[in-house]
């Protein structure tokens, strides 16, 4: 098992360098130069030329590629030319609240969606079955951007109950991960009923049942238990999404997060910022779907077996 | 694990619905459907068969005959939807299944009734230890502590022949037969008086079969349970059993004492199953299985179910639902050729 993790660990590298090499390749071609980015339309062909030679940029791209690479190593990711400011650092400023909002949605859909999933599967084909769906799809109905706005007039600006914007204690966390929680619902709900509904056909609850167990321990115990892993790598790719930032939650509640960010400094090709947080954010998805991958040993012991065995 | 306290004997007052009765189980008119929105499967019409304590009823019949749709009525574990008991009375220890709330179910089930079901391969959960599937039974239905549970489990699995160190393994680490033996554990963990084995060994090889028989004589003998033991194997039928029904579409076409149905053969469905057994005496001699299929229970003729392949079918097997004739107090079979007193069937085996 630790073997497995290790390799698994170890499988994060190639797939870094390869995202690394992908983003450094593209900003490449954009028809934009980041001299002008940092010193302003104003500046004389001279200043440009000094800042391009001093900043490396006149090396060819491997070198470059190389040399960049190195200074991850080293938490050195270039400095930010629109402000100067390191981009490790900016990055580790945002990514906690990107980090904090991610878990509270996915906490949302959680909560909401398994329960309605697993409903919706033992009442199938049912009004109750009906509605569970239906409940599932009001997230997905209602645009990320609408909702959040509705929700800052009803408790923000009518109740006075919850901060609007900013990221500012658990409070001001409930109205975005409300927003970006239910938009997922629609998904999780779904995959929790048809693993559920495969389930609910198996030959072992029939066996729980003839020992004398009853309906709900059925379903929680035995059933849930093996409908589990399509629900967590579901929940593992809705993660790995919202890590890359829910960007119009984001924006629509001020929320600091690295999607915003982003977008913001693709539109200023602020590049040394782009690469260096789209290849942070690759090592953070890999982990996501690592940890979702040693999960499966846990809820399945046949999966342990095969990872011992690898 | 947690112990349900809803089945703790004391609130499902079952003592004071039970009737007295020296039969296990008794069955009168059972009808059980499977409806769905295209067809309607008629699974098990209108059988009836009692089981006395102690004894062990033999069910035969060929795939689709509605044994196990039978069975599972008389746990009241008819799978709803599709599955309905249309009508029938089921008593099982002078209860009626039909009658008792879900909660008193749960009670008997397990505790005075348990099932082997048929295929081993998919009747364990994959995620539970075979110790936590043996003692869930121990915990639902006695009032002991897990370590108490846990040790009961491991004498189980003694008794069943399995290594009881290896309660904490999973089922894919078990080879079919093993998996067997567990469901026989789960079955026998709290020592139920009526017990129902699901062709408990047509999924292993031959001799593991005699061990698992064997094995489970021996436990029955132990416990004085009663049994009812689904089988396609007459060989088995005549080792393990002391009455025979013999299930054809849904029906019982013979029922009686095994020595009435081997030895004073009635019905020309279980004369067909004796003639088309090899015989090992006489290899040159030709198979003789019996010509066609049975119809499709969705699809039944209005008269008898065999006649399309009975070689002493008359028009009026065609016609109508065939009458049951006794033969002894125990000795029934349903077919209308016995209205001629001069009727025999010509068994050659
Ligand atoms: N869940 C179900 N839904 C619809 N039809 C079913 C269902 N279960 C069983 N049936 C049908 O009911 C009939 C009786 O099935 P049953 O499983 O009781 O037969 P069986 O005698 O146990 O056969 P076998 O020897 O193959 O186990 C068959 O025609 C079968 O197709
Ligand atoms: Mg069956």
């Amino acid at each position: 098992m630790l073997k497995y993790v290790i390799k698994r660990i170890l499988m994060i590298i190639p797939v870094v360098l390869a995202v690394s090499f992908i983003v450094f390749f593209i900003m490449d071609f954009v028809p934009s130069d980041p001299a002008v980015t940092a010193l302003g339309d104003g500046a004389t062909e001279e200043q440009l030329e000094y800042y391009r030679e001093t900043h490396g940029l006149n090396d060819p791209l491997v070198v470059r590629y190389v040399r960049y690479m190195g200074g991850i190593l080293h938490g050195d990711m270039g400095t930010s030319y629109a402000n100067n400011q390191q981009v490790w650092d900016l990055f580790f400023a945002k990514f906690p609240n990107t980090l904090r909002l991610a878990v509270a949605s996915v906490v949302v859909t959680v909560v909401l969606s398994i329960p309605l999933g697993v409903i919706a599967a033992v009442k199938e084909n049912t009004w109750v079955d009906t509605v569970c769906s239906t409940l599932s799809f009001i997230g997905l109905a209602m645009p990320n951007f609408w909702l959040g706005l509705l929700l800052i007039m009803l408790f923000a600006v009518n109740l006075g109950l919850l901060p609007s914007t900013g990221a500012d204690g658990f409070a001001s966390l409930i109205l975005p991960a409300i927003t970006c929680g239910t938009g997922n619902m629609a998904a999780l709900t779904r995959i929790t009923r048809s693993s559920m509904l495969d389930v609910l056909k198996q030959d072992y609850l029939r066996t729980a049942r003839a020992k004398g167990q009853s309906e709900s321990k059925i379903i929680t115990h035995h059933a849930f238990k093996n409908a589990q892993i399509p629900v967590v790598t579901q929940i593992g790719i809705q993660m790995s999404t919202l890590i890359g930032g829910a960007v119009l939650t984001e924006r629509v509640f001020a929320w600091p997060g690295v999607g915003a960010f982003l977008v913001d400094s693709i539109q200023k090709s602020d590049f040394e910022v782009v690469t260096g947080f789209v290849i942070m954010l690759a090592i953070f998805v890999s982990i996501v779907l690592l940890i979702v991958d040693v999960l499966y040993a846990f809820m399945d012991p046949r999966i342990k077996a095969q990872y011992a065995r690898s | 694990m947690k112990l349900n306290g809803k089945n703790g004997k004391s609130d499902t007052n079952l003592e004071q619905i039970r009737e007295k009765t020296d039969l296990a189980v008794s069955v009168e008119n059972l009808v059980v459907h499977y409806e769905t929105s295209s067809e309607t499967v008629e699974a098990v019409n209108s059988i009836s068969f009692s089981l006395k304590k102690k004894r062990t009823l033999g069910l035969v019949g060929e795939t689709g005959a509605g044994k196990t749709t039978a069975m599972l009525a008389l746990m009241n574990m008819v799978p709803n939807p599709p599955g309905r008991i249309i009508e029938g009375e089921i008593r099982v220890n002078g209860l009626d299944m039909r009658k008792l709330t879900p909660a008193q179910l749960q009670h008997v089930r397990g505790s005075e009734i348990a099932m082997i079901f048929q295929d081993p391969m998919t009747s364990l959960n994959p995620v539970l230890t075979i110790g936590e599937q043996i003692g869930e039974s121990i915990l639902l239905h006695r009032n002991i502590s897990k370590a108490e549970a846990l040790k009961e489990t491991q004498k189980l699995l003694e008794r069943v022949g399995i290594d009881p160190e290896r309660y904490g393994e999973y089922p894919h680490q078990f080879s079919g037969g093993m998996r067997q033996r567990v469901g026989i554990a789960i079955a026998l963990a709290c020592n139920p008086s009526v017990l129902i084995a699901d062709e408990p060994t047509s999924a292993l090889d031959v001799t593991i079969q005699a061990q698992i028989l064997q094995m489970m004589r021996k436990l029955k003998e132990e416990n004085d349970t009663s049994m009812i033991l689904i089988t396609h194997d007459l060989g088995v039928v005549a080792e393990m059993c002391d009455d025979v029904a013999v299930m054809y579409a849904g029906h019982i076409v013979e029922y009686g004492t095994l020595e009435e149905v081997f030895n004073k053969t009635k019905h020309p469905y279980t004369e067909g199953l004796f003639n088309s057994l090899p015989n090992i005496n006489n290899r040159v001699e030709k198979l003789q299985p019996i010509q066609g299929l049975m119809p499709d229970p969705a699809n039944l003729p209005k008269g008898c179910a065999f006649a399309e392949r009975c070689p002493y079918a008359s028009e009026a097997c065609r016609e109508n639902p065939p009458e049951t004739h006794s033969f002894s107090d125990t000795h029934l079979a349903a077919c209308t050729a016995y209205q001629d007193p001069d009727f025999r069937i010509g068994r050659n085996k």
